[in-house]
């Protein structure tokens, strides 16, 4: 493996962490002087220095342990042989790390090592990227007088349960590094040591097997492990990689910098990167292991065509495909006018792709109409963020958390939905900072392993505004205001109407108690808590967004930053979490229907001319459809062809049989995918695309990290996606002429002011970069609004509660709210195809005992759930995370239908759907619903007419 | 009028049938119509005589010993309540020769006054450190400690004084005192009986250490094998609570400080601090690195101060009658007096408190009386498990901690072994490794791994297979476990063996020659 201190000979660096202090110590490490922070390691020091101590127990990931005993070292003037990882420096010490004394010590250790350690090196899978042989190199080891036959633990059983990694306790050194890992770097706590003495070995839980435990299978011990105890089996089958590749993980918003280790153009592993802004050298089980999917058999890697959704799939060259839709949609224009098409692109896609596909909507199909899948989850940032501050991004870097006294996290669940990111927060959270949850559920977060919730907010799904207005009244009237921040930085006029409203009674949290549920008390101290408790940071996910208020709650959460000044330095902030990887990117790319890229309204005759001269075209000044738009449009017969790029709106968005109604009631549904996924079974042309490690481009993180995609293999199908938008603009009759996606980001960065420095090289140098990245700010902005908010002055919205129309009534007494989980993403569509549904073979509805028992369902009955929209059946699991009167479940397999019973209600600003709120009834039933049963025969007949084409082939 | 007779309630007793000797007493007096008042007092600290019943009369307590059930209806029928004679008569107990020549500081009311009896702690001088404490500042009493020059009786002898300046001088928002109270060194005991028998001078030793760095909470880590020491503790720390000498308000001082008593689990490292206060915050008793000291980073990541038993027993003493005092016992930088405990082949086991100086010898055979077999005492191992085995030549080496260190000896807690003429050094050699590796955190791995290759390599030399080479490994080996060993578990225990093998080299199947390496 390639070294990643970038000093070379070692995997774990410095072996303790940068210590950072003003005053810098100066010492004499073999002669040569040093001066480094206080604080710092003699360990670390001597690798400043150029000098490797030995270590095993060491890596620069973790804080020092000192068990190893192989570092040691002599300072003149002390006795004994201090261990230099638990030794700080001082001024004026002379160390020495290598004399007589210190290597016979050093092989005295070594050589209890070896006696109780395997020597099967040349069959080891760890071979050539083992530390405990390279520490036996280098003390000079070579013999062991202790003989093989003596006690050992070389019979130990292997534990092959996880999917991903085996662990061998034969191997094992007792480091604790990964102990210390799930400890300090995941915050899990799943491993530790069993036995003592001799019989000390590392133990997921109480001896259980890892899959039977705690462990999330984050790889993070698996990343710190120096030997092969803990081994990926995929090194394990193919050997040690011989290059690697920087690129950015292809699931959630957090954007982990990753090394894809290669063999050829064969993955052989993905290992997170130290270096990595985002993640600094951590991982989740998606990001790190399930990756398999991206050469899985499904993959369909021949274009295809069909007259209709009817007919078997044929299978035709790239050029024929490509002409085929190009003449049925401008067919469709023909005939039903050129408002009749759009494109959907997706927050899968890098920037350069989904900034094609806006341009080829608006240039060449002559429209608007297009949209991304970040309507369907964070629509509502964009617009809240923007009325108040100026921009629609986050405000912080991740890293800022850690500056965090209080952190409020609402509607999110970081450690499922952004695990690396949730990870960095429980490590703040274990520093001291102050919790407080604002979530219908008891998420991980409220309570575990050394975290614990100060203030859990459990809500009934649908009151947010409730509960913002009543914080916000605690702090107006409380006089919790940070009233010089407010003056010099917001707008005087809003700020006085929004304190006169939310100063009223009626916004008291005891007169919304009844309403939302939350005890009054709770709710006055999470407010004081937020407002007096030091650097405070909001951080919310789509249990904020994906309301019929979901905008609203959008505003009130900036009017509570603004209000109580937590916004403009670090530690403090408005963070939007972002589902997946490039929601951030995709709407920084101009792919909404009213605004180009850079968030410019598409009626702004100035940014339209900037656009029209660079395009070489005359664009529409109308907003186009958005995506619920374009269904309607459908129904109603006025919209006709769909170019859907790297989203599965069948499955992912909401009501869905108003969603195939629509896909149906099509001509042309142009498909660009991976799989034959649901959306592509209504399709009439299917490209297939490239995945994650087959293209060049950039994906934007939720910190608004501009971070390299990097193609590390060949594109099975032979193109990548935004080859495939630009063949289509050609065939449409729109030029486009890019030879490699760093001249799209080259335009993007010409056409939109914060992005005006971004570029390849810049990125390259950097490894990634926060927008905006401008004249003002050559190596962008990880905090944004220091001075002033983008808009000038911070405004106020007044954030009036109106409860949603999806109300709970006899029939439909419960409210259903959704989610997703650490193992899957989305809509599985990836994680389906990986071992990661060993933790999540199906969707399940999570039920509060109370309800279950009023129903007679036990744990794992059939149970139906029917709402306005419709009905499907899922499996039973009583859980006390719920509240009585409110399920959940989760959307990640097809066949569980979760949208089916999600409603069309949406939000008023931006039509972002409600998924959180559905009024459901729930019954004990013995077979799927009839929805399910026309699914699977839908599919069964879907999967025969793929099977034909290559039927088609044969002949 | 009610005579009153002791009855030791210490675990040495009560493992000799205290208990019954005490109902029996109280059963035959009834039958007599005698009025006895049974006290349950601690142990003198002479366990051949145990049980040891006192009487108190008007010349003194007269003491007989050792008594069992079956003696009592005889030591009536002789008029024990009066100090008659029997076979079992010791005379005054002031007057045996063992504890006459003692010079108890420390354990200066053990045995003679009730346990847990408030009142019988303060009308012998009790609480009259805590009163000049709580008249003078933090400073002034970590001044008091550090002139009595008191050095942790566990067996580092780190200068009790320093230790709580550096709590002191340590900011912080809560700080603790930490009572080490895990005895497990072989052959030791003395904590045992102070807290059985005088626990009042460890609750108000600890309140002081408490007054004086701002500690408001302190917790004895008792190990789980004393369980007659937790139920007088607490007993204890009952009574002070509600006579306000613990709590919110120390005796109207404003002052506060909180007592808990915190069970061990049975790990020998716990002894060791650091795995001491990893237990005590409920993890896996193992080591910790140091720097950071607890003194700075101690239980929670706050300021500790953690100190054995005897050595916060002692600090109420030094407060009462000034640091001079104390300081004036001792030699060298050895200064106070020390709990020395006599186990093994000894004719008189027990306990003896004298200023540092004493010789080896004089213990042995003085107070010991020689060999229980009769046999001449060919070797000593001071200082628990980890100590070294002393020769008969080095008998004549007085207690001082300097002085050991000389010899490659340790003090340690200070407990002496005996092993007349049959014993086998080869084997104690091998159980010196092999406790290690049965007590062995896990965590170091000169200590994980080598004190089982210590175990195994002592197989093959007794066996005589390959001796040679094999003895050169276990020099090799120890010099790898004393220098690389992260705490005294691993690098201690080349103490005993490489002592046994220098000075006993003959058990090794080596000649007298061959020692020298």
């Amino acid at each position: 493996m390639a070294c990643q201190c970038g000093q070379g000979g070692c995997s774990t660096g410095y072996g303790t962490p940068a210590k950072v202090s003003e005053k810098l110590v100066t010492l004499e490490i073999d002669g040569m002087e040093v001066s480094v922070p206080e604080g710092t390691s003699l360990m670390r020091a001597a690798a400043e220095a150029g000098v490797q101590v030995p270590k095993l127990c060491a890596t620069d990931s973790l804080e020092p342990f000192g068990s190893c005993r192989l570092c040691l070292v002599e300072i003149e003037g002390r006795r004994g042989y201090p261990a230099s990882c638990t030794t700080l420096v001082d001024n004026g010490m002379k160390v020495r790390t290598q004399t007589d004394k210190l290597a016979e010590i050093r092989r005295g250790v070594m050589e209890l090592y070896i006696s109780d350690h395997p020597l099967d090196c040349l069959a080891c899978s760890a071979n050539g990227n083992c530390e405990l042989q390279d520490m036996a190199g280098a003390v000079g080891l070579r013999e062991v007088r202790y003989g093989y036959e003596s006690e050992n633990h070389l019979k130990s059983v292997k534990d092959e349960s996880n999917p991903y990694f085996t662990y061998d306790p034969s191997k094992c050194i007792v480091c604790n590094r990964c102990v210390r890992a799930c400890e300090e770097t995941q915050g899990t706590f799943a491993l530790t040591i069993d036995g003592r003495g001799f019989e000390s070995r590392v133990s997921p839980g109480q001896m259980e097997d890892f899959m039977d435990s705690e462990c999330v299978s984050c790889g993070a011990c698996v990343q710190a492990c120096p030997t092969s105890t803990l081994m990926e089996k995929t090194i394990t089958l193919h050997g040690q990689p011989e290059r690697s590749v920087v690129t950015t993980c292809a699931y959630c918003g957090v954007g982990c910098s990753f090394k894809a280790e290669m063999k050829g153009s064969q993955i052989v592993n993905m290992v997170p990167n130290k270096d990595g802004h985002a993640n600094h050298g951590h991982s989740c089980v998606k990001g790190r292991f399930a990756w398999g999917y991206a050469t899985h058999a499904d993959r369909i890697t021949k274009p295809m065509i069909r007259e209709k959704i009817t007919a078997p799939w044929k299978e035709v060259s790239w050029e024929e495909a490509v002409a085929y839709a190009a003449e049925r949609l401008k067919g469709i224009q023909a005939k039903y006018g050129k408002d009749s098409v759009g494109g959907i692109t997706s927050s899968r896609c890098t920037n350069e792709e989904t900034y094609l596909v806006q341009k080829l909507v608006r240039a060449a199909f002559g429209n608007n109409n297009v949209d991304t899948c970040a309507r369907v989850c964070h629509s509502p940032t964009g617009y809240g963020l923007k009325q108040t501050l100026g921009e629609s991004a986050g405000t912080q870097t991740f890293d800022s958390v850690m500056q965090a006294d209080v952190i409020m996290v609402i509607g999110a669940n970081p450690t499922d939905g952004h695990p690396v990111f949730g990870s960095q927060m429980k490590r703040r959270l274990r520093e001291g900072a102050k919790l407080i949850v604002v979530d219908p559920r008891a998420i991980d977060l409220v309570k575990s392993p050394h975290i614990k919730a100060d203030c859990h907010l459990k809500l009934r799904p649908g009151t947010n505004v409730t509960v913002a207005n009543a914080l916000a009244h605690v702090i107006v009237t409380e006089g919790l205001v940070n009233e010089a921040f407010v003056a010099e930085r917001c707008e005087t006029a809003a700020y006085a109407a929004w304190k006169e409203f939310v100063a009223r009674p009626e916004n008291s949290p005891e007169a919304l108690e009844a309403t939302n549920g939350v005890s009054a008390v709770v709710v006055r101290n999470a407010a004081r808590l937020y407002a007096t408790g030091g650097n405070a940071a909001i951080y919310y996910g789509l249990g904020v967004t994906e309301h019929s208020q979901g905008s609203t709650m959008v505003l009130a959460i900036a009017n509570l930053a603004m209000a109580t000044g937590n916004i403009g330095r670090e530690g403090v902030g408005v963070n939007p979490l972002r589902g997946q990887n490039n929601v951030q990117g995709s709407c920084d790319m101009g792919s909404f229907p009213h605004e180009f890229p850079g968030y410019r309204h598409v009626s702004d005759d100035a940014a339209r001319n900037l656009f029209e001269t660079a395009w070489g075209v005359k664009l529409d000044n109308e907003p186009g459809l958005r995506i619920p738009n374009m269904f309607e449009a459908a129904m109603d017969g006025s919209y006709k062809g769909l170019y859907v790029e790297g989203e599965d709106i069948a499955q992912s968005d909401p009501n869905t049989q108003h969603v195939t109604a629509a896909l149906e009631a099509m001509e042309c549904v142009v498909v660009q995918d991976l799989f034959l996924n649901e959306t592509a079974k209504f399709a009439h042309v299917f490209f297939p695309g490239s995945s994650f490690l087959e293209k060049n481009g950039t994906f934007t993180n939720a910190e608004r990290r501009i971070s390299p995609v990097r193609k590390v293999m060949p594109a099975l199908a032979g193109k990548e996606d935004w080859e495939i938008t630009q063949m289509l603009s050609n065939a449409l009759g729109y030029p486009m002429n890019y030879s490699h996606p760093s001249e799209i980001m080259d335009e993007i960065a010409r056409l939109t002011p914060t992005f005006h420095s971004v570029s390849y090289a810049k990125i390259d140098e950097m490894g990634s970069v926060q927008w905006p990245c401008n004249e003002q700010a050559p190596e962008g902005t990880p905090i944004m609004h220091i001075e002033e908010f983008v808009r000038g002055k911070g405004k106020f919205f007044v954030t009036s509660y109106v409860p949603t129309d999806e109300k709970v009534t006899q029939k439909f007494p419960l409210i259903l709210t959704t989610g997703r989980i650490l193992s899957h993403y989305n809509v599985g569509a990836q994680t389906r195809r990986t071992a990661n549904t060993a933790w999540h073979p199906e969707d399940v509805l999570e039920i509060h005992a109370h309800d279950a028992e009023e129903r007679g369902i036990k744990d794992g009955d059939w149970v139906g759930i029917q709402s306005r929209a419709g009905e499907t059946v899922l499996h039973a699991r009583i859980t006390e995370r719920m509240q009585p009167g409110v399920v959940y479940t989760t959307f990640h397999h097809p066949f569980s239908g979760a949208n089916v019973i999600t409603t069309d209600n949406f939000d008023w600003a931006t039509n972002c759907p409600e998924y959180k709120v559905t009024a459901v009834q729930v019954m004990k039933v013995t077979q799927p619903s009839e929805w399910q049963k026309r699914y699977r025969q839908f599919s069964e007949q879907q999967e025969e007419l793929l099977k034909q084409r290559e039927m088609v082939k044969a002949q | 009028m009610t005579i009153k007779v002791y009855v030791p309630r210490d675990s040495s007793a009560l493992s000799l049938g205290a208990n019954k000797v005490a109902m029996a007493i109280t059963v035959e007096a009834a039958k007599r119509g005698a009025s006895i008042e049974v006290v349950r007092n601690g142990s003198r600290g002479m366990f051949w005589l145990e049980t040891m019943v006192e009487v108190a009369t008007p010349t003194g307590r007269v003491a007989y010993g050792p008594v069992m059930p079956e003696d009592v209806a005889s030591l009536f029928e002789c008029n024990f309540l009066y100090g008659g004679e029997h076979h079992l008569s010791r005379g005054l107990t002031e007057e045996i020769a063992f504890l006459k020549n003692q010079e108890r500081l420390t354990f200066a009311r053990v045995g003679i006054t009730d346990p847990v009896s408030l009142q019988d702690y303060i009308d012998h001088d009790g609480y009259r450190g805590l009163k000049n404490a709580l008249v003078m500042d933090g400073a002034a009493i970590v001044e008091q400690v550090t002139q009595s020059g008191l050095r942790g009786r566990g067996g580092a002898a780190f200068p009790t004084g320093i230790k709580w300046k550096t709590v002191l001088n340590t900011a912080a928002d809560q700080k603790y005192i930490v009572c080490n109270a895990d005895e497990g060194d072989s052959g030791t005991y003395s904590d045992r009986m102070i807290m059985e028998g005088d626990p009042f001078v460890l609750i108000e030793g600890m309140t002081i250490a408490g007054i004086a760095v701002g500690a408001t909470q302190g917790y004895i880590y008792l190990r789980s094998e004393y369980p007659h020491a937790l139920q007088v503790l607490n007993e204890a720390i009952a009574v002070a609570t509600a006579n306000n000498y613990l709590g919110n308000d120390v005796l109207g001082s404003g002052k506060s400080f909180h007592l808990e008593v915190r069970r061990g689990a049975g790990a020998y490292v716990c002894g060791e601090e650091t795995s001491l206060l990893e237990s005590l915050e409920g993890k896996r008793g193992i080591v910790r690195f140091k720097p950071p000291l607890p003194a700075i980073e101690g239980l929670y990541g706050k300021p500790t101060i953690i100190n054995n038993v005897i050595s916060l027993a002692s600090v109420p003493i030094i407060m009462d009658k000034g640091g001079e005092f104390y300081r004036d016992y001792g030699m060298g930088r050895s200064r106070g007096t020390l709990p020395i405990q006599l186990a093994g082949n000894l004719k008189q086991c027990g306990l003896v408190e004298k200023a540092f100086g004493v010789t080896l010898r004089e213990l042995l055979y003085d107070y010991g009386g020689g060999s229980a077999s009769g046999k001449p005492i060919r070797a000593v191992q001071v200082g628990g498990p980890l100590g070294a085995f002393l020769p008969e030549s080095q008998f004549d080496t007085p207690l001082d901690y300097e002085a050991f260190t000389n010899i490659w000896a340790v003090l340690g807690h200070g407990g002496i072994v005996a092993f007349d003429d049959t014993v086998d050094m080869a084997q104690m050699t091998r159980y010196a490794m092999e406790f290690c590796a049965i007590e062995s955190c896990g965590k170091c791995t000169p200590c994980r791994i080598g004190s089982t290759r210590g175990v195994e390599v002592m197989d093959k030399i007794i066996e005589d297979r390959d001796r040679a080479a094999n003895v050169a490994l276990l020099r090799d080996l120890s010099d790898t476990m004393l220098n690389g060993s992260l705490c005294a578990l691993g690098g201690m225990t080349p103490y005993p063996v490489l002592s046994a093998l220098n000075h006993f080299p003959e058990d090794f199947g080596l000649k007298k020659t061959q020692q020298a390496a």
